[in-house]
């Protein structure tokens, strides 16, 4: 078995900023009272839980997806490993650990014009969303989570099924001509 | 005629011109004129015909009131009807089309509806038409929809060829409006570091500051526009955008915009045109006042227009309207137009005003120029057909026979101002009469209100009622200073004194019957002043009601220029107060906007989501027929070359039961289930016991609603002592979830449990048929297939051919089935293995068609057939999966409900036809009698019938009263062409009914 296919391998678009698929991604979903978890997710990731809507980037990225869940960002190879080694930390705590890599797909958005053509999409406050803060949102109509890691990156969760969705998307709202001059 | 003047059009660029054509005739204009200002340069005074009486118009207005002047824009692609002239701008070869007229502008047959005019006063639809009924459809509406009516509609056949999207905007401030009380406002608050989004509807800053000549801070104030315009384009906290309207205003704060990008630029690669979607917590309304028509009788000629709009297009476009000029006016700002018509060396005749004195600054230098003043007098009638050629003016009080008649191409006509109170009433703002100035204006002490209680739209300059320069500068400062908190002082403006103005509803004063229905209020429904006072005869005193039978105000301009004076005249009729009559409801949007707009980037591709399983592609490319399944696009068949669908199933379920077939069922909802309390859980989801399933253990269970009704249904795997895997129905996975949470966080919220929709993490794909277990042997697993080690209803992980598995033994065919799990990233190529290794077994794909004809064979019920919601297990012979024992379980009370116990509810059984042919779906079983209605009555219907290839005969099933009672009777099926089929009572099994096949 070697074949591994991300939902849209290889696809990007060149237009007001670059759209392309960031390929497989390894990403867990954890459930659990937070604080409870501390330890268990520092030893696994060695990241603190982060604050509220805060995406802490490193080894291991984790981001904060609501008050009892979290989402661990990895090598997609390791994503089977996180969860046995967040099993074995948290013991007895009730949890639900899960390897979700393959259920979402990931965008990377890079230009200057990157909330202008998120602002096409998402009806979030952009301007409020500084580097590092992750929205769960909706573009158009479907759910994503996005998040800036700088002024001109930004990246884009979704669900597998509809990543051809969510790219033809960005691609339009990234046309040249569309520029919107706003952000 | 109207004519290019060799002066003047401050908007106009002379030193280049643009070519377009109007009716397929080549005209010229230049860079900044608008469709209107261009045709009027080139003497196109008519420009298109009324609704209903197909009398000749012409251009009335200079902006998004304009009533008259639309047209057919473009063509094939980008042909768009009712486009305003007015609001178009110019660009190289446009093309436009006059409206509603047959067969030529210029000689139009359907004018003969003006001659009998008075046969088709206000109500005539409703009176003339009800009987004989027959005759609406076959000879009334037919003639009305040709006679009556706009522009073309797009050929069905073409799509719009351009892009439109959405954006997203979050501001302290909108202002709407870039006059100078818009451009002060948004100054102030940018200033004061508000984040300002400043929109503008034209493609120009200043409204009609520059046109009125208004000094600001001593000098002409389009210095005083540049200046300000310059500061904010300066400021990072401040957006400015022209060709952008504010369309609505909604609660919470919720604002549209349409900004117009690239109409005058057609073909260009952008898009056309860009819905704003805002949210602020201040609306600035500056959208100024419009000015209202005059009701004498004649108003509606082409040549007739709006005093302001006469002056725009000497002032902005260097364009006459026509040689000599007659001015009527009720106040002095009317004097204005006047004064630009004489500077710009036309002549004007005289200016009739109904005041009976005329002494205010203006009038008063329009008398010293030699321009005669006829105070105290009023036009009678307007002469000429298709153009004015004289105005008959005579007292406008008092009558004594005498007149003047004089000559003159173009009436330019002032009946006061109305503020556009539009986006203060749009979310409820109230509005309060102000008997000087004739008009409402916002009420301030009831404001639309926020989220708080709070007001959050002002209205600044003329829309607050300021239509004095002077004191819109002094308001705006105040209302900003108010809101900001700030010191704000307002620039000094300078103008002329103005004397009141005469509310003045229909001249002359005394005017009889025949004159009244010769005064238009609504030029673009043709709605005259006789058409109002007969609403109010016939008993209609509510406004609303009055605008509904009249049709007043329901044309595409939603009345701009008609509503103040309808009602007035309404008032004048029932003998009330105008506000006692008040106004109709201000609604969004406030021009109209663009369909493409509205639906932003949601069309062809990304109309609507289609979700795709992992082997998608492997689908497409086999040439499948689809069906949509929950968001998700399935294959329904794979038909091959030349073959039907119905061939392509059977050889699918062929191929399945004989040796081996593959289902793509990843769409199957996979819900997580862990806790401590997760047995308690699904005990309480599902009408089953699921806390006594076995790690390792596969249970099919029945999910229902709080009432009792079946909602969904799945294999329920537990996968260790805390974890259960919850299968639910393809469309049902996302529901289902939903579900599960409102309890857990409603209800549930001190059990311990987590849930997580794990649907998309899994490609699933069913392996079924006799041959199953030989192709799994031969990619090579690394645990036991066997079925002692892993037999029906149980499952188990490890590795098949290299891939990570989770094998479900489960079966919805009735065949020997292995339901296996890989990774999505996995997905595509364990399909492919799977196609590989199975080919010496003819290794077929089957859709969902397939799937559903082998569940139907077996009895197994489908969610969505079987049940529609009013469906409870027990119709369905399901109480095998009803737990006695449970204390409780969601529905089970609604079960215990008298309807629901009822011993005749209709219950499911099988069907075959004494014929072997296929039912209709949906149809019905016949009882004896007939019901109140004269229907014949039923006992019962059918919900699932198919072609069966491995019985060869038509199956179905059905809900028959008493239905499993009644084994072996012969009832009777409705069919569409009234004649009934018989069919026998039988089980719902066809297939295997000892489940044999399965269980190897």
């Amino acid at each position: 078995m070697s074949e591994l296919a991300s939902a849209l391998p290889g696809a990007k678009y060149e237009g007001v900023v670059r759209v392309v698929e960031t390929g497989l991604r390894g990403m867990i979903t954890l459930k659990a009272d937070l604080p409870q978890s501390a330890k268990a997710v520092k030893a696994v990731t060695g990241q603190v839980v982060p604050k509220a809507r805060r995406i802490d980037a490193g080894d291991m990225s984790v981001a904060w997806m609501a008050p009892d869940e979290l989402l661990i960002l990895c090598d997609h190879g390791r994503a089977d490993h996180v969860v046995r080694d967040l099993a074995e930390q948290l013991g007895t705590t009730h949890h639900l650990a899960v390897n979700v890599s393959d259920a979402r797909a990931m965008f990377t958005l890079t230009g200057a014009g990157v909330k202008d053509v998120l602002g096409k999409l998402t009806p979030a406050d952009l301007a409020a969303l500084p580097p590092g803060e992750m929205r769960r949102t909706r573009l158009a109509q479907v759910a994503a989570a996005i998040w800036f890691s700088d002024a001109q990156t930004a990246h884009v969760i979704c669900f597998r099924s509809v990543a051809q969705y969510v790219f033809d998307l960005l691609a339009l709202a990234a046309r040249p001509g569309g520029d919107v001059g706003y952000h | 005629m109207s004519t290019r003047l060799p002066d003047h059009g401050r908007l106009i660029d002379r030193s280049r011109q643009v070519k377009f054509t109007f009716n397929g005739k080549w005209m010229r204009g230049h860079p900044g004129d608008t469709l209107a200002s261009a045709l009027l340069a080139n003497g196109q005074m008519l420009v298109g015909r009324s609704f209903k009486y197909h009398r000749p118009r012409g251009i009335v207005a200079s902006g998004g009131e304009e009533p008259n002047a639309l047209v057919n824009l473009g063509r094939g692609a980008r042909h768009e009807p009712n486009q305003r002239a007015t609001t178009t701008e110019l660009f190289d070869r446009l093309e436009a089309r006059s409206q509603n007229h047959w067969p030529t502008l210029e000689f139009d047959v359907g004018a003969v509806n003006a001659m009998v005019a008075r046969f088709l006063p206000a109500g005539f639809y409703y009176k003339t038409f009800i009987h004989p009924r027959a005759f609406w459809k076959h000879v009334f509406e037919p003639i009305i929809r040709k006679s009556a009516g706009l522009g073309a509609a797009p050929d069905p056949e073409t799509m719009d060829a351009d892009r439109y999207e959405h954006f997203y905007a979050h501001v302290d401030l909108v202002v709407a409006g870039g006059g100078v009380a818009g451009l002060l406002a948004a100054l102030e608050a940018g200033r004061a570091g508000k984040r300002v989004l400043l929109v503008e509807q034209n493609a120009h800053w200043g409204g009609r500051a520059p046109v009125d000549g208004d000094l600001i801070d001593g000098a002409p104030a389009e210095i005083w526009v540049k200046n300000t315009v310059e500061e904010l384009e300066k400021m990072e906290n401040v957006t400015l955008r022209t060709r952008t309207m504010l369309a609505g205003v909604y609660d919470h704060g919720y604002v549209t915009a349409y900004e117009r990008v690239a109409d005058h630029t057609p073909g260009e690669d952008a898009p056309r045109h860009r819905l704003w979607r805002i949210r602020t917590a201040q609306v600035i309304s500056a959208t100024g006042a419009i000015e209202r028509p005059l009701s004498f009788p004649g108003n509606d000629k082409p040549g007739v227009m709006l005093a302001s709009a006469v002056r725009d297009y000497i002032v902005n476009y260097g364009v006459a309207p026509g040689d000599t000029l007659v001015v009527v006016t009720n106040n002095d700002d009317g004097y204005r137009t006047a004064l630009a018509a004489h500077r710009a060396g036309l002549k004007v005749a005289c200016v009739v005003d109904p005041r009976a004195e005329a002494d205010g600054d203006l009038p008063h230098e329009v008398r010293s120029l030699g321009i005669r003043v006829m105070a105290g007098s009023a036009i009678s009638k307007v002469k000429g057909l298709k153009k004015v050629v004289s105005v008959r003016v005579q007292a406008h009080r008092g009558y004594d026979g005498g007149h003047d008649e004089i000559p003159c191409d173009a009436v330019a006509m002032s009946g006061g101002w109305s503020p556009v109170v539009h986006l203060w009433s749009h979310c409820g703002g109230k509005l309060t009469w102000d008997e000087d100035q004739a008009c409402f204006r916002p009420d301030h002490d009831r404001p639309p209100t926020d989220q708080n209680g709070a007001g959050f739209v002002t209205c600044v300059g003329a829309a607050d009622g300021a239509l004095h320069g002077d004191v819109t500068m002094a308001a705006t400062a105040t209302a900003m200073a108010d809101m900001l908190g700030n010191d704000v002082s307002a620039p000094r403006v300078d103008l002329a004194r103005e004397a009141p103005l005469a509310p003045i509803w229909i001249m002359p004063e005394a005017a009889g019957a025949k004159k009244r229905a010769k005064m238009w209020l609504d030029f673009q429904n043709d709605v005259k002043v006789s058409d109002v006072m007969l609403a109010a005869q016939e008993g209609y005193e509510s406004v609303e009601h009055t605008k509904r039978y009249t049709t007043l105000g329901m044309a595409t301009d939603q009345g701009k220029l008609s509503n103040i004076n309808g009602l007035a005249v309404l008032a004048e009729a029932l003998d009330k107060g105008i506000p006692q009559v008040g106004t109709t409801t201000f609604r969004p949007p406030y021009t109209p906007i663009s369909m493409g707009a509205i639906a932003g980037e949601a069309r062809g591709e990304v109309f609507q989501p289609l979700r795709r399983t992992p082997i998608h592609d492997w689908h497409e490319a086999q040439g499948a027929y689809m069906e949509p399944v929950g968001g998700w696009r399935r294959p329904y068949c794979f038909p091959r070359d030349g073959e039907s669908h119905e061939d392509a199933v059977n050889r699918e379920i062929d191929a399945t039961r004989r040796s081996l077939g593959l289902l793509d069922a990843s769409t199957l909802g996979k819900i997580l289930v862990k806790g401590p309390d997760a047995g308690r859980f699904m005990d309480m989801l599902y009408t089953n016991m699921m806390s006594n399933l076995k790690p390792g253990k596969c249970r099919y269970g029945l999910m229902c609603s709080e009432n009792g009704f079946l909602m969904d249904d799945g294999v329920v795997v537990r996968l260790d002592e805390d974890t259960f895997l919850a299968h639910t129905t393809s469309g049902g996975a996302d529901h289902v979830h939903a579900h599960m949470e409102d309890w857990l966080q409603c209800e549930w919220w001190d059990w311990k449990v987590h849930t997580v929709n794990v649907t998309e993490q899994w490609a699933q794909i069913a392996v079924v048929g006799p041959n199953t277990r030989k192709v799994l042997e031969k990619l090579g697993a690394d645990f036991d297939l066997s079925a002692e080690a892993l037999p029906f209803m149980a499952m188990a992980e490890g590795k098949i051919g290299g891939f990570d598995t989770r094998v479900f033994r489960i079966s919805f065919s009735g065949e020997l089935s292995y339901e296996i799990a890989v990774p999505a990233s996995q997905g595509r190529a364990f399909w492919a293995a799977l196609h590989e290794a199975g080919a010496e077994w003819n290794a077929t794909a089957y859709g969902t068609e397939a799937l559903h004809v082998m569940r139907a064979e077996k009895g197994f019920i489908m969610i969505g057939d079987e049940t529609d919601g009013t469906i409870i297990p027990q119709d369905l012979g399901l109480t095998w999966a009803i737990s006695k024992k449970k204390e409780d379980f969601l529905g089970k009370r609604g079960q215990e409900r008298v309807h629901m116990t009822d011993p005749d509810r209709w219950k499911l059984v099988g069907l075959e036809t004494l014929d072997g042919s296929v039912l209709p779906d949906g149809c019905y079983c016949i009882a004896s009698g007939k019901n109140a209605n004269g229907q014949a009555n039923v006992q019962g219907r059918i919900t699932s019938t198919y072609y069966s290839p491995t019985l060869s005969r038509g199956i179905a099933m059905g809900l028959v009263q008493n239905g499993p009672d009644r084994m072996g009777e012969v009832v009777a099926f409705n069919k569409v062409d009234g004649s009934t089929v018989n069919a026998r009572i039988v089980s719902p099994v066809f297939y295997d009914p000892d489940g044999e096949k399965q269980n190897v």
